[in-house]
C-alpha cells in the first residue's frame, strides 16, 4: 500500500510522547503522589519518543531500501 | 463517585489521537477506486500488519473491560480465554483454514459457505451475522458512552455521537484500509497505553508475589471460601467446580470454552477473517493469525492482571495517606454534586453495582446469599485508570481505553459493510450489476451500518436485559456454524443440506438447552435462561459460565451430527472439481511460505506460539 502506517503511528506517539515529556518537565511533584511518586508523564513520554524514533526509522530504513 | 476532572492536556492527547485517525482515513482516500479496495484493501497489505489488525479488531467493548472485570471476579482463571482458548485456535485457522478463505477467493465468510455448500446456507449466515455486527458495534458504542458519562459526566448523547462519527468518518474515506490501518494504531495504544497502569500497580502491591498473598486473602475471605492459589493459578483451581468462583470443572472449561466456543469465534467470525482475507499473499494471509497470536499470549499481563490488582489496592486518597495509615475520605467514597449515592468500594477499589428503582433513584444490588452488596466488576479497569494515573497519563489511558471501543465498533462495521454489500444486497436485492455500483453500495452501508448501531445502543440503553441475552444468543451462532465448516472443510461429502439443517438444528439446540436450564439455583430472570422450563429446569447450573459453555458444547454437537445424517441422505450437488481448493482432501498443497525466511514460515510460527503457550500453562498451573 503506498501508504507506510509507520509513520502515522511514529508522529502521532512522538507528538504525544513530547507533550508527556514537556508536561512532565514543568509540572508540580505533588502530583504524582498518586503514581507512587514517579514522575510518570515525563519517564513514559520517554518512552513514547523512542518508540516513535523506532517507527519512523524502520519506515525510513524501508523506504531507503525501496528506490 | 466523583467524576474525574481532566485537565487541558489529557485533552490535547485525546485531540491529536482523533486528528491522526482521521488524518490516515483522508491520506488513504485516493486510493479507494473499486470495490475491492474498499472491502477487501485490494488484497494488498502485509502480514504484520493485517496481524496486529486481527487482535485490534477483536479488542471491542468485551476486551479490555469485560476481561478485567473478568479478571477481577475470577483471577488468573481468565487466561484460559486466551492460553487454552484464543492461541489454539489462532493457530488452527491459520494453519488449516486459511487455506480454503484466501485460497477460494471468496470475499466473505458467507460467500465461502455458498461456493462450498449453497445459496440458502449463505443466507442464512449472512443474516445472522449482519444482525450480530450491528448488536456488537451498538454495544460498544453505548458501553463507551455510558462509561465516559460515568467517570467524566459527559453527556451521553454527544459521546455516543462523537465516537460514531470519528468511525464512520475513517472508515466512509479509507474503507477497510482505513479501517485496518487504524487498528495497528490503535493496538500500539491499547499497548502503550495499559503497560505502566500494570508496572505501577505491579510496585504498589509489592510484586507478583505481593499480588499472590494478597490474593489468597481475599480467596479465604470470600463465601464460600477458596483454598490459595483460586485467584493466581489457572489448572489447579479446576479440579473440582466447586473450588472456584466461575463454577467450571476442567471438561467443561476445555470442551465448551477450549474447543468449541474459541474454535468457533476465531475460525468462523468474519471480523476477524476477513483482515486476514485483505492480507497480500496465501503466505501473508496464513501468518496473520500467527502473527496475532503472539502479542495476544501477553494480552492477560495487560488487561487480566489490573484487574486482580484492582481487588486488593486501597482507593488513593490525596495527601499519601497511604504512608501514614489514616484513613481520609477517600475519592471513591465522596458524594457528587448530582447527589449519586455514596460508592464505598465493595473490595480494593471496586465500587459497587447500582440499580435505578422505579422512582429513578440509584440503590445498592443486594447479594441475597450474602447480604451484602455486589461488586461492579466492569469498573475495575477504569477505576485502576484513575487510581495511579496523574493528569497527562491519565489522557493517554483514556484515549487507548476509548481506542479499543473505536477498533471494535469499526471491525464490526467493517464487516457489516462488506457482507451486506456482496452477500445481501449483490445476491438478493441488485445482481449483476458493475463494479461503479457496488463501490457508491459500500459507502451508503457504512452510513446505514452505523446508524443502526446508533439504534442498537439506544436500544441497549433502554433495555439492559434484552442486550445480556442478544450477546449470549450470538454466542450460540457461532458454534454451530463451527460444526459446519469443519465438516465443510475436511469432508467432501457434507451436502448443502446438511449443512443449511445442521446449523438450524445446532442453533436451535443452544436455545433449547438454554431455556430448558437455570445458571443457578433461584434465577428468576427468563433473560438467564429457564424460558422454556416454567419453573422446572431440567437441570440447575452453579454459575452463568457453566451455563455458556455447556449449551456451546450442546449446540455443536447437535449441529456436528444433523450435518452428518442429513448429508448421509441427501445427493451431493457439487463435484470434486466444483470443490477443489473449498475442501481439504480436493486441495493440491503446494510448498507453504517459500517466499518468507524459515522463521517466518506458518509451521514454525505456529510451533514456536503453542510452545510458548503450553510453557505459560505450566508456569501458572
Amino acid at each position: 500500500m503506498q501508504l507506510d502506517i509507520r509513520i502515522p503511528i511514529g508522529l502521532m506517539f512522538g507528538v504525544v510522547g513530547l507533550i508527556l515529556v514537556v508536561f512532565g518537565g514543568v509540572s508540580d511533584k505533588l502530583l504524582y503522589a498518586r503514581s507512587l511518586g514517579y514522575n510518570v508523564n515525563l519517564i513514559w513520554g520517554c518512552v513514547l519518543v523512542v518508540f516513535s524514533a523506532f517507527m519512523l526509522g524502520m519506515a525510513w530504513h524501508a523506504r531507503k531500501r525501496q528506490p | 463517585m466523583q467524576f474525574v476532572h481532566l485537565g487541558p492536556i489529557d485533552y490535547t492527547i485525546l485531540v491529536v489521537y482523533t486528528l491522526f485517525v482521521l488524518g490516515i482515513g483522508v491520506a488513504l482516500k485516493r486510493h479507494m477506486k473499486t470495490s475491492t479496495d474498499f472491502f477487501l484493501s485490494g488484497r494488498s497489505i502485509p502480514a504484520w500488519i493485517t496481524g496486529l489488525a486481527f487482535i485490534s479488531a477483536n479488542i471491542g467493548a468485551q476486551e479490555v473491560i469485560g476481561m478485567g472485570a473478568s479478571g477481577a471476579k475470577y483471577g488468573m482463571l481468565t487466561c484460559h480465554f486466551y492460553w487454552l482458548g484464543a492461541i489454539p485456535a489462532m493457530v488452527f485457522v491459520g494453519i488449516f483454514m486459511m487455506p480454503y478463505y484466501y485460497g477460494s477467493r471468496a470475499r466473505s465468510v458467507p460467500e465461502y459457505l455458498k461456493l462450498r455448500f449453497d445459496e440458502k446456507t449463505r443466507g442464512f449466515n449472512a443474516f445472522l451475522f449482519a444482525v450480530m455486527t450491528i448488536f456488537s458495534s451498538g454495544i460498544s458504542m453505548y458501553v463507551l458512552a455510558d462509561l465516559m458519562g460515568l467517570l467524566l459526566g459527559w453527556n451521553f448523547h454527544a459521546s455516543l455521537l462523537a465516537s460514531a462519527i470519528i468511525v464512520l468518518a475513517y472508515i466512509f474515506l479509507g474503507g477497510l484500509t482505513s479501517a485496518i490501518y487504524n487498528e495497528v494504531l490503535q493496538f500500539f495504544l491499547i499497548v502503550l497505553g495499559f503497560l505502566p497502569l500494570v508496572v505501577l500497580g505491579l510496585i504498589d502491591v509489592g510484586g507478583w508475589d505481593g499480588l499472590v498473598a494478597k490474593l489468597n486473602v481475599v480467596a479465604a475471605n470470600n463465601h464460600p471460601p477458596y483454598g490459595a492459589g483460586t485467584w493466581t493459578q489457572i489448572w489447579s483451581p479446576l479440579t473440582n467446580a466447586s473450588k472456584n468462583p466461575m463454577d467450571v470443572e476442567w471438561f467443561g472449561m476445555v470442551m465448551g470454552l477450549g474447543f468449541v466456543l474459541s474454535f468457533g469465534y476465531w475460525c468462523t467470525d468474519f471480523l476477524v477473517v476477513q483482515r486476514a482475507m485483505a492480507a497480500n499473499s496465501m503466505s501473508a494471509a496464513r501468518r496473520t493469525p500467527l502473527i496475532a497470536a503472539f502479542p495476544k499470549i501477553f494480552f492477560p499481563a495487560l488487561i487480566i492482571v489490573p484487574g486482580m490488582i484492582a481487588m486488593v489496592v486501597s482507593p488513593y486518597t490525596s495527601d499519601s495517606v497511604a504512608k501514614n495509615g489514616a484513613a481520609h475520605a477517600s475519592v471513591n467514597a465522596t458524594a457528587t454534586k448530582a447527589g449519586n449515592a455514596i460508592r464505598t468500594p465493595v473490595q480494593g477499589i471496586i465500587p459497587p453495582k447500582l440499580k435505578k428503582d422505579k422512582a429513578g433513584v440509584e440503590k445498592l444490588v443486594i447479594n441475597p446469599q450474602t447480604g451484602k452488596p455486589e461488586a461492579d466488576y466492569n469498573m475495575a479497569m477504569p477505576m485502576m485508570l484513575i487510581r495511579y494515573f496523574p493528569t497527562g497519563l491519565l489522557g493517554l489511558g483514556l484515549t487507548a481505553l476509548m481506542a479499543s471501543f473505536m477498533s471494535g465498533m469499526a471491525g464490526n462495521v467493517t464487516a457489516f459493510n462488506t457482507v451486506w454489500t456482496y452477500d445481501i444486497y449483490q445476491s438478493y436485492i441488485a445482481p449483476g450489476k458493475s463494479d461503479k455500483h457496488y463501490l457508491p453500495m459500500g459507502h451508503r452501508a457504512t452510513l446505514f451500518g452505523i446508524v443502526l448501531s446508533i439504534a442498537a445502543a439506544y436500544a441497549a440503553s433502554e433495555f439492559n436485559n434484552i442486550m445480556d441475552m442478544l450477546q449470549l444468543v450470538f454466542g450460540f451462532v457461532n458454534a454451530p456454524l463451527f460444526a459446519t465448516f469443519a465438516l465443510g472443510m475436511f469432508w467432501r461429502r457434507a451436502t448443502g443440506h446438511g449443512a443449511f439443517w445442521g446449523l438450524v438444528c445446532g442453533t436451535a439446540a443452544a436455545l433449547t438447552h438454554f431455556g430448558l436450564t437455570l445458571p443457578y439455583e433461584g434465577s428468576t430472570s427468563l433473560f438467564k435462561g429457564g424460558w422454556l422450563a416454567f419453573g422446572h429446569p431440567i437441570h440447575t447450573y452453579h454459575s452463568e459460565m457453566a451455563q455458556n459453555f455447556w449449551t456451546a458444547i450442546w449446540a455443536w454437537s447437535i449441529s456436528f451430527s444433523v450435518g452428518i445424517i442429513v448429508s448421509m441422505l441427501t445427493r451431493r450437488t457439487k463435484s470434486d472439481d466444483e470443490l477443489k481448493g473449498l475442501v481439504y482432501s480436493l486441495t493440491p498443497h503446494a510448498a507453504e511460505g517459500e517466499d518468507v525466511a524459515w522463521y517466518a514460515r506458518p509451521a514454525v510460527l505456529a510451533f514456536a506460539v503453542l510452545a510458548l503457550t503450553v510453557a505459560l500453562n505450566i508456569i501458572f498451573w
